[in-house]
């Protein structure tokens, strides 16, 4: 036993896949722990708020002050402001207006530089509608008005009055201490389309949904190993009527009967659990056949005999002369299951057919409101992506563990 | 004098049938055979003769197709869980691969405890049973301090094929069916293989049906002789007269095609 | 004198386990086989014979390992020369190699006369379909095969002609040295007696010019091969003709051997069948001394001490003992009153 598990930790496949399984259960279990509360809850207004760490301005305002010099805050200021679009119209008119310069567009500070030399709102370039000489005017406007240090003024209506009065002005050399502002908080992953902390709803969902592999999993092996000990060993007519419900079953696509028994259960009725036992009471099947061949092999050898003529009873010769031998089978089978219910649960979610929506999140749900809200379209990758990486990745480790455990098991594997 | 002596294991037109239809093969064909109490019997064939097919018929692992086994004269009765055990009593098998005969993942110890239990003694205090167990394990000269908490795998096969007589010794079942204990150990472990079974006759009288392939074998240890081909049995007697004056062409065919030391052995009759 | 086909000096080989252990299963084996003569090996499972047979080809893949001595092949040091020309020009011309389950090797899509095409065409590419069908039909003939086995397939074929079938295919550009290892465990008495009689006509025609057989069926052995030696945990113990070696062995272990042949003749019943208690030893750290002394009834203290060289006496007769044969001959004769 104890070489055993030696040689399944001295498998690079298995080590690799136990370790890309770790992290994503340490996710699992930490982020709720550091950020707690309800991960369906919503926290902005308006969609898809990127990733990034979110200052309360309000409360900004209210913060004691720091004054810094700094040579290229305003060049920064700029280039964060600065859109690429307005950099491209600025090559143009360098160009409508015959200038030659040498700038890229990213070079923010030479770009500046030559603008500042060059640009006079008098010169006419040729072909230059006056819309286009106008929103150039405004562009030089925009610029002058970043680069120049006016403060700005915070005003509040007077209650007698009725008039703005001014309660503060905020210089470009002030800062504040974001330790010191009452609100601050990261969104590392931003929030989705009902406007929910993506990260804590990932995390979440890799919990509802391995618990839904795991249930749906262990109901498949389950289903498949009884059905497939009682088959292989007891034949006959049993083993007959057995195959015979099994071989029905294989010509049916499991996912068809999947979608059909999902969606006559009905939306309300759907909780997680519900789908996961869905699940693994259509994916038995080969477990059921692999299982019973296996066990078919074993009935015949000399020590299950032996079990016989020593009386041991059918139950025994079960548990103990036969199941032992095809345990890391089983085990085996299990995890491909666990993976295959995942995504499966992934799929049926897809089509609308998962777990409802009002309680858990799940990682094809999350796919799926991503999707129906155009995620994928307008470039909210934060939204999707870290969904599909997580979903390939707990596949991609559960198969590697598999397959490492195979070839220990399985010595003709063995390199 | 042999006609004084019981009936131990007898059948009439014992027959096995495997498949239906196009797929039918007859296994073993109308087989009769009457092994005498404490006698050494040897049913000889080929691969494919049916002589494990038989051998599982007489344990009662595999039902008869048809025919009649009779156990000490009367029919046998082994429908249900507690004639079979009843049954599984009196005769008990040696396999022929030791290594297959253990199940891996259970300690030599229980092996032993199981046929202890098998004859009433699980109430007995745990010193009472090692003794037995020790006492047994002596019989093929094996030490239990050396085996006790130790898996199967960790034996040689001789060690192992020992072990399942030392089995039979605390079992003292009426028939001993022995199917090719020999076939998978060394030429030198084989000798003491015999040894022990031929102690187990004379000490306890118990009836031993030798299953082999090997007639030289069978004719160097056996009293009778049955010889099986195709699911018949071809020829049966004494051991002398079966083996040195066969009176069947396939036995003498058989005979023939074993090679000898003394006699020239002759490699024109084939092909 | 006749030609020595196959020489054999002090070769050793070993395994290299997962575990990096090293296991000398042949070590120091030392044989001449001359034109014409076939030797058998005996011995326990886990002598060493069957790996005897496998280093004999000299080509080897892990966890099988090449260590020190030599094979000379009709004059030729195949040891010297790197793999792959082994492969292309030892393999199946000047060895052939024939393993237990030897007709398993056949692939049941392919028609028998194809594995004759692939024999040939690695070795005389220039051959042409025609000649090689020829060269075919002649040999299976001369061997008493069937012709339409050529254009059948192995799952047509019952498992004695399969085995005799990859005799025929292995031996087709008649090799110097046909090694056999178990060639006929597998098969019921009559298809056994089939293959001897097959292997004795490769003999007799000439197509092959020296053979090694391996079997733990030591009446068997008696009669196919010339001359016997006895292996023990990887080293030669006894090597003598057929004849002396059955009725006459010296070496306590081929005593003992000898002492459990059983055959269905007159007086095998009063035989007393003789018994070797214990196991041969582990190969990974083998005794010091002689390797049979824990398990020998003659053994004294000092058998343990030292390693015991091969000795010779009378014709073509050698073996590994401390005793004297006089002393040994005279120990057995008062085990016998």
């Amino acid at each position: 036993m104890k070489h055993l598990l030696q040689q399944i930790l001295q498998s690079g496949k298995f080590l690799t896949g136990f370790i890309i399984f770790l992290f994503i259960l340490l996710l699992m279990i930490f982020y709720p722990m550091i950020n707690p509360g309800d991960p369906l809850q919503t926290i902005s207004i308006g969609t898809f708020a990127p990733p990034g760490t979110y200052v309360s301005m309000y409360d900004a305002l209210d913060t004691e002050l720091n004054v810094f010099k700094l040579d290229n805050a305003a060049l920064n200021r700029l280039d964060s402001v600065l859109k690429p679009e307005d950099r491209v119209e600025m090559i143009m008119w360098f160009e409508s207006a015959g200038v030659k310069v040498d700038v890229t567009l990213n070079d923010t500070e030479a770009l500046l530089a030559a603008w500042n030399e060059y640009y006079d709102s008098s010169i006419q370039p040729s072909g230059m509608t006056k819309a286009k000489r106008n929103y150039y005017k405004r562009l030089n406007d925009n610029i002058t008005r970043m680069l120049a240090t006016i403060p700005k003024v915070i005003a509040k209506i007077s209650e007698e009055s009725g008039e703005l009065v001014e309660v503060r002005q905020i210089k470009s050399t002030d800062y504040i201490n974001t330790n010191k502002v009452a609100n601050v908080f990261n969104l590392p992953l931003g929030t989705d389309n009902f406007g929910r902390n993506v990260l804590k709803e990932l995390a979440s969902a890799i919990k509802t949904s391995l618990l839904i592999g795991l249930i749906a999993g262990s109901v498949a092996t389950l289903i498949g190993l009884t059905l497939g000990l009682v088959a292989g060993f007891l034949g006959g007519l049993i083993d007959d009527f057995i195959m015979f419900i099994t071989n029905i079953f294989t010509v049916i696509p499991s996912f068809v009967l999947l979608i059909l028994i999902s969606y006559s259960i009905g939306q309300e009725q759907r909780g997680a659990a519900t789908v996961a036992v869905v699940i693994g009471l259509t994916s038995w099947i080969w477990t059921a056949r692999a299982v019973r061949s296996q066990v078919i092999s074993l009935r015949n050898r000399d020590h299950v005999n032996l079990s016989k003529l020593s009386g041991h009873s059918f139950f025994r010769i079960m548990v103990a002369d036969i199941l032992p031998y095809i345990a890391s089978y089983v085990v085996m089978a299990l995890i491909l299951q666990i993976s295959a219910a995942i995504l499966a649960e992934a799929q049926l979610s897809m089509l609308g057919l998962g777990p409802k929506t009002t309680e858990v999140p799940t990682l094809g749900l999350m796919m799926k409101w991503s999707m129906l809200y155009s995620a994928h379209l307008n470039g909210y990758w934060w939204s999707y992506f870290p969904v599909i990486l997580t979903i390939a990745l707990i596949s991609f480790s559960l198969n590697l563990m598999n397959t490492g455990l195979d070839q220990v098991f399985n010595p003709t594997l063995r390199d | 004098m042999a006609n004084h002596r019981k009936s131990c294991l007898s059948g009439k037109g014992v027959t096995k049938v495997f498949g239906l239809g196009l797929k039918k093969t007859v296994a073993v064909n109308h087989v009769d055979f009457d092994f005498l109490e404490g006698d050494f019997v040897s049913i000889v064939g080929e691969s494919g003769s049916g002589k494990t097919t038989l051998a599982k018929m007489l344990l009662g692992l595999l039902p008869e197709t048809e025919g009649e086994i009779f156990f000490q004269g009367s029919l046998r009765n082994i429908r249900g869980r507690e004639n079979k055990k009843k049954y599984w009593k009196e005769i008990q098998a040696i396999f022929q691969d030791p290594f297959s005969s253990y199940n891996l993942f259970q300690k030599i110890d229980s092996v032993l405890l199981d046929c202890i239990r098998m004859r009433g003694g699980a109430r007995l205090p745990y010193t009472n049973k090692i003794e037995m167990i020790t006492e047994a394990c002596s019989f093929v000269n094996l030490k239990f301090e050396e085996l006790t908490n130790k898996y199967p795998f960790e034996l040689s096969g001789g060690q192992m094929q020992r072990l399942m007589i030392a089995r039979i010794f605390l079992l003292k079942p009426k028939i001993l069916l022995a199917d090719e204990p020999t076939s998978m150990i060394d030429a030198c472990s084989r000798a003491t293989i015999l040894d022990m079974l031929m102690n187990l006759r004379n000490e306890n009288g118990m009836t031993i049906i030798f299953i082999t392939h090997d007639i030289g074998l069978a004719y160097y240890i056996s009293d009778d002789v049955y010889i099986m081909e195709h699911g018949n049995i071809v020829e049966h007697g004494k051991a002398e007269d079966v083996i040195l004056n066969p009176k069947d062409e396939y036995t003498k065919r058989l005979i023939s095609d074993v090679p000898k030391i003394h006699e020239v052995w002759d490699l024109s009759t084939v092909g | 004198m006749r030609n020595t086909i196959l020489e054999v000096r002090d070769l050793r080989t070993k395994y290299i386990t997962r575990f990096r252990e090293d296991i000398y299963a042949v070590d120091g084996v030392s044989l001449k086989i001359e034109e014409g003569k076939s030797l058998g090996v005996a011995g326990e499972s886990g002598c060493g014979k069957s790996t005897l047979a496998l280093s004999l080809m000299g080509y080897y893949f892990p966890p099988l390992h090449y260590t020190s001595g030599d094979i000379i092949v009709n004059g030729r040091n195949i040891t010297a020369l790197d793999p792959d020309t082994t492969r292309k020009n030892v393999l199946g011309k000047e060895v052939a190699y024939i393993p237990q389950a030897a007709m398993n090797a056949l692939n049941p899509t392919r028609r028998i006369i194809k594995f004759i095409q692939d024999v040939i065409k690695a070795h005389i590419p220039e051959m042409s379909k025609q000649e090689v069908r020829e060269l075919a039909t002649e040999r299976f003939r001369i061997l008493g095969l069937p012709e339409k086995v050529l254009d059948q397939y192995a799952v047509e074929l019952s498992g004695g002609m399969k085995q005799r079938t990859v005799i025929a295919i292995s031996t087709i550009l008649s090799p110097k040295v046909l090694i056999a290892d178990e060639p006929s465990s597998a098969l019921d008495v009559t298809s056994q007696k089939m293959v001897i009689k097959m292997l004795r006509d490769l003999m007799e025609k000439g197509y092959i010019k020296s053979m090694i057989f391996i079997t733990h069926e030591l009446p068997l052995l008696y009669n196919v091969t010339d001359d016997i030696m006895v292996m023990y945990a990887g080293q030669i113990v006894e090597r003598g003709s057929a004849k002396d070696m059955v009725f006459d062995p010296k070496h306590p272990y081929s005593k003992g051997l000898m002492g459990s042949i059983i055959v269905p003749e007159p007086g095998t019943r009063e035989l007393e069948l003789v018994a070797i208690p214990g196991t041969p030893p582990n190969l990974k750290n083998p005794p010091k001394g002689c390797r049979f002394a824990p398990r020998c009834k003659y053994a004294e203290d000092e058998c343990l001490l030292h390693e015991i060289k091969m000795k010779t006496f009378g014709e073509g007769r050698e073996y590994r003992c401390k005793f004297s044969i006089d002393y040994l001959t005279e120990k057995y004769n008062n085990g016998k009153s």
